[in-house]
């Protein structure tokens, strides 16, 4: 397997040929941001967070979706890119409706991490407050449309993984979104197994388990019935007896 | 030195971030020696005034109250801090923006959530006229420091005012700019 030397904000790196700038990178240590990327599925390229400048060229790349090539000289934070990235991130917040205060996802998001990140402290473009809907009915899982940033984690992982292709995207520009099936509630979805990789896989509150917001919690009081009647009958087990 | 007169306000939002405030416990008592506290919804002015030098703002500009006071806020005060996720993002307050018209929202709110009297309270020059979308503090004024949590904790509310009474600008990084 071939091997390629590359210089990554000035440190030389090797990595295999098939290997991608952002492989190099994490391999040799050096942290790219990158939100659209999961370890495990396809890359594709679109939330542009892992931007790179590669000396030579002024069109600056994708790391996750660029192959390394020999004598690549890469930067991966200078302060073009910083500012790049934490637009995207304003982007992201103004282009939804992301309210962290009373999001599922408060404290374990990947699109908040990212903000603490970039510096963010504040969104400087105008909110779009666009109107979305919320699907509740799936029996285990529900997705708000309004904290989706249109990813396409839960479609790869759908697809690529699960193998059942469940969720896809529809609508353009300003309207796309992700649908279940054709376009219709995903409780009714045929394809989905209700694996819920597409939960582990997305990075914001967007889709989540159901139960899980304020105020649902329902205690299953079977399961100590089931344990009573059990001790009454003397099917009770106790160890060492 | 003069004392540092110290303004807090409180728009459109649940008084949490005065409340945060409050959670300063002892440092509240250094703090008090070095300010004068100039106007605050935790005490008694009616007036805001003149030459304020910092001034925490809670919560969104929801309402024409809201916007009429934060115009006076920005004219009389040296340097405005948005204070928590109200004022910086819109937060809860703007919950209700993507629903567009305020006649749904208030008929959403009093008359149908409503067990008893249900009325849309009504009364010009006491209860304010809600603005068609709620905006964050930014939106309308300039702001000079943001200071983002959903509170924000006693702990980003020390570090943000803390350099200012020796008149050095303050700079929040990492977790203390999370927002929620």
């Amino acid at each position: 397997m071939a091997v390629k030397t590359l210089t990554i904000n000035d440190r030389l790196v090797s990595a295999r040929e098939s290997e991608t700038v952002l492989d190099a990178a994490r391999d040799a240590g050096i942290h790219i941001p990158t939100l659209c990327h999961l370890e495990g599925v396809s890359n594709i390229g679109a939330c542009r967070l892992c931007l790179v400048e590669i000396s030579g060229s002024n069109k600056l790349q994708p790391a996750c979706v660029t192959k390394v090539a020999e004598g690549m000289e890469i930067q991966t934070n200078t302060e073009r890119l910083q500012k790049y990235r934490r637009m995207i991130i304003e982007l992201l917040f103004a282009e939804g409706n992301h309210i962290c205060s009373v999001c599922v996802a408060n404290g374990n998001c990947e699109l908040q991490n990212l903000a603490v990140e970039m510096g963010m402290n504040h969104v400087s473009l105008a909110y779009q407050f666009p109107q979305r809907t919320v699907d509740l009915s799936h029996d285990r899982f529900g997705i708000d449309h309004n904290r989706c940033v249109l990813c396409t984690r839960c479609v790869r992982v759908c697809d690529e993984i699960e193998a059942a292709h469940t969720w896809d995207m529809a609508g353009r520009g300003h309207n796309s979104h992700v649908i279940t099936d054709l376009n219709q509630p995903w409780g009714t979805s045929d394809s989905c197994t209700s694996c819920g990789k597409c939960l582990m896989a997305c990075p914001t509150g967007a889709i989540f388990a159901q139960g899980s917001t304020v105020g649902e919690m329902t205690k299953e009081r079977s399961k100590l019935e089931f344990i009573t009647t059990a001790r009454k009958k003397g099917e009770w087990l106790v160890v060492g007896s | 030195m003069n004392k540092l007169k110290l303004a807090t306000v409180w728009l459109g939002g649940c008084s949490g971030c005065h409340m945060s405030f409050l959670d300063l416990d002892e440092w509240l008592l250094d703090l008090a020696a070095q300010i004068d506290l100039v106007y605050s919804p935790l005490a008694d002015i009616k007036e805001y005034p003149e030459g304020v030098d910092v001034v925490l703002v809670e919560g969104a500009v929801a309402n024409e109250d809201n916007l009429e006071l934060i115009k006076k806020v920005r004219d009389r005060s040296n340097i405005l801090i948005s204070f928590g996720d109200c004022a910086v993002t819109g937060n809860v307050t703007a919950l209700r923006n993507p629903l567009r018209d305020t006649e749904s929202v208030l008929q959403r709110c009093y008359l149908e959530a409503a067990d008893i009297q249900n009325q849309i309270p009504h009364q010009p020059g006491i209860v304010p006229t809600l603005l068609e979308q709620v905006q964050p503090v930014h939106a309308i004024v300039n702001v000079d420091i943001y200071l983002p949590g959903c509170p924000t904790d006693a702990d980003r509310i020390r570090a943000a005012l803390e350099p200012l009474l020796t008149r050095e600008t303050p700079n929040l990084t990492g977790e203390q700019i999370r927002f929620g």
